[in-house]
């Protein structure tokens, strides 16, 4: 490879990789508002109302929060293993959105067009499982350090809940690998291009030869366990274990436990929405008939630019008077932006993609505030004695299909 | 050039994890280090182009062989073990078995560089990545030990559940 | 490793590098401006508001061992499954036989660690008789 092009791959990518990271912090941030809002509206309250106008500023208020507090290690930690703990779980939960493509157009950085994702990798999907088995660690090693009974007992709880329930999540998508015969997340998504009868699109979840509905139930399931939340957060559970495994976890050791779970939701959407939902492909075929679906982006932002406008003229303060016309305005702006020529055809991957995304974090939120918590061994037995029988033959039958078809 | 600084790491790091794995006097850490150690042997797979095999190291060796590792160094109890007498009675034959081993494997290399012919280092070009070409092998030409080595997995749960039910 | 490959890879190690810098500087950083005021008391591992009682680090259950290995048995025939699925266009009715005797074998495992009651967490009915 030429040197010089290997460095300036190198620099892209070094900006890529900021990029992303930045959002995904960002994004983590405001999925805990977002879930906190979600949470008050269904028992019917409020949710975060006071650091900014409906409660926006709160992220940032509880990150300030998280780096002031206190940094107690109690006495007896190992700490080598207590420090390296969050660390790994951090790290190892915002490097899987590496792999993740966000849509099939190209950006142009100093010149050089790259593709809407980081590591393009053939086996892309087996990496990100590969990442998530590395993940037990920092759950068994955080309960284990910490020298606390209900750490070592959420710790030893939740491993064994996630090796038990990483084995549905590999198992699930064996059926999609069969149908589109790739590892490459890119290429599952256009694998996944065209209409079924003209109008039904050709999503795994849909798919003509053998739907996925199987599949998409034991992955949802599985990564909802895998991800420690509820209704399967035995590792927290409150009211028999405190806190699991970051019982003795405080300030910003414990703000990484958490920013890992909300940053493993997002991965595992991502992954939902490529893998059965067809990514960033819309659900509307080209036709002239639908052609208006092309300014859906730049519909949405500005319904919702001016709903803000009118809500916020209104606000109880004056902070807010300001502060949401303000975002509404440039809300309408990017309404703008997302209808001219140039940009349309590229907002079309992205916004479908982010859709999608949202939606599962949607009933993520929404499963974790409706259904009760499950008992450890109902849990256990529903991972090895449910969930990997369906999805095992689910296999089966996908590949029956398959080699029927053809 | 590339290709050795990134197996020099590699190596490096492998080696340096095995050391602390037999140093740490904590089998947690220990444990831990070996995971790093076999981290270290994925990226000289990957290195060489074995791409698959490359994930097929990190997700069953360091996310699952290794979990039954230091779940099973969790079980037995630490501070009983820590204030018990090592093994270091025996390290004297343990250094001659070594330096045996390292004569060994010393002569082996010294005698084929004269005698025997090696075979020379397959050209890069040829080493693309090949999951297909080893998914295609394993099912097609290799296909009965594959089906043994699903009878080995059923050997091996068996065996599990009988050393598992005497302690139940 | 090839052109392509480190092309592919170079960026996922760049962003694993950049993350665990990230996650580091935090943890630092955190230490840092958090205040230290350690008490005797404050430093206790956390135990309902009691005196702690004995080692945290206890033996514990042989059960979480089983799921273990049980898991890296059935993980073993799961990442056999994705090579196979990956050409199973070009096996067709020879590799869905061949899978198919493969999970037999294994379903036959699967049962057997049913009926042992290796699957369930609390003791079954039968075990719980023969300890009292």
């Amino acid at each position: 490879m030429n040197d010089t092009i290997a460095r300036s791959i190198l620099v892209v990518s070094l900006v890529k990789v900021v990029v992303l990271l930045f959002l995904v912090l960002t994004a983590v941030a405001y999925l805990v508002w977002f879930e906190r809002k979600v949470a008050a509206h269904i028992q019917g309250r409020w949710g975060p109302y006071r650091v900014g106008p409906h409660g926006l500023l709160q992220p940032l208020a509880d990150g300030v929060k998280f780096l002031l507090k206190e940094d107690a290690t109690p006495a007896g930690v190992d700490r080598f293993l207590y420090f390296s703990a969050p660390l790994l779980t951090m790290t190892l939960a915002i490097s899987a959105i590496a792999m993740i493509p966000f849509g099939p157009a190209s950006i142009h950085i100093f010149g050089i067009a790259t593709p809407l994702v980081i590591a393009n990798i053939s086996v892309g999907l087996l990496a990100i499982f590969a990442i998530t088995s590395v993940g037990v660690y920092g759950v068994a090693l955080g309960g284990w350090s910490s020298n606390s009974k209900y750490s070592l007992l959420g710790g030893l709880r939740s491993s064994a809940q996630m090796i038990s329930y990483e084995l549905s999540l590999t198992l699930s998508v064996v059926g999609i690998l069969l149908l589109a015969g790739t590892f490459n997340l890119s290429e599952l998504i256009m694998r996944q291009d065209g209409y079924t009868w003209g109008h039904l699109p050709k999503w795994n979840l849909l798919n003509p030869t053998f739907p996925q509905i199987l599949g998409f139930f034991c992955y949802f399931v599985a990564a909802i366990a895998e991800t420690n939340r509820a209704p399967f957060d035995l590792a927290e559970a409150e009211s028999e274990l405190v806190a699991g495994y970051h019982t003795e976890y405080s300030s910003f050791k414990f703000a990484m436990f958490f920013l890992g779970e909300y940053a493993s939701m997002i991965t595992v959407a991502c992954l939902a929405s490529i893998l059965f939902l067809g990514g960033w492909l819309s659900p509307f075929p080209q036709t002239p008939g639908l052609d208006w679906t092309r300014y859906l982006p730049a519909g949405v932002l500005a319904v919702a630019g001016v709903a803000l406008i009118i809500h916020g003229v209104r606000y109880i303060n004056v902070f807010g008077r300001i502060a949401l016309p303000v975002l509404g305005v440039i809300l309408g702006a990017l309404s703008f932006l997302c209808s001219q020529p140039g940009v349309i055809d590229d907002i079309q991957g992205p916004f479908w993609f982010l859709a999608k995304v949202l939606f599962v974090l949607f009933v993520y939120v929404w499963v974790r505030w409706t259904l009760p918590r499950f008992r450890y061994d109902q849990l256990m037995r529903f991972g090895w004695k449910v969930l990997f029988p369906v999805a095992l033959l689910n296999v089966i039958l996908t590949s029956l299909a398959v080699v029927m078809r053809k | 050039m590339l290709d050795q600084g990134v197996f020099y790491f590699f190596a490096a790091l492998a080696i340096l994890s095995a050391i602390l794995v037999v140093t740490r006097r904590n089998a947690v850490q220990s444990a831990i280090f070996l995971v790093t150690a076999l981290l270290a042997t994925a990226g000289i797979f990957l290195n060489l182009n074995a791409e698959f095999l490359f994930i097929v190291q990190v997700i069953l060796y360091a996310g699952g062989i290794m979990v039954l590792f230091v779940f099973v160094i969790m079980l037995v109890n630490l501070d009983v073990a820590l204030h018990q007498v090592q093994f270091n009675r025996q390290w004297f034959v343990a250094l001659i078995v070594s330096a045996v081993l390292a004569a060994q494997v010393a002569a082996a290399i010294a005698v084929s560089r004269r005698t025997l012919y090696t075979v020379p280092a397959a050209p890069a070009e040829s080493l693309e990545p090949n999951t297909e070409r080893v998914a295609f092998y394993l099912f097609h030409n290799y296909m009965l030990p594959f089906e043994i080595a699903s009878i080995l997995l059923l050997v091996a749960m068996v065996g599990a559940v009988v050393m598992a039910k005497k302690r139940v | 490793m090839s052109g392509n490959l480190a092309q592919a890879y170079a960026p996922l190690l760049i962003h694993l590098l950049v993350a665990l810098g990230l996650s580091a500087i935090l943890l630092i950083l955190s230490s840092l401006i958090g205040q230290h005021r350690p008490t005797r008391e404050k430093m206790q591992p956390y135990e309902c508001g009691i005196t702690p009682v004995g080692d945290a680090r206890e033996p514990f259950d042989v059960k979480f061992y089983l799921v273990a290995m049980v898991f890296i048995l059935f993980d073993v025939e799961a990442v056999f499954l994705y090579p196979w699925a990956y050409v199973f266009r070009e096996l067709r009715w020879f590799g869905f036989t061949e899978m198919l005797l493969y999970i037999l074998i294994l379903l036959a495992g699967y049962v057997y660690l049913w009926k042992k009651g290796a699957l369930d967490w609390n003791p079954s009915k039968t075990q719980r008789d023969r300890q009292t």
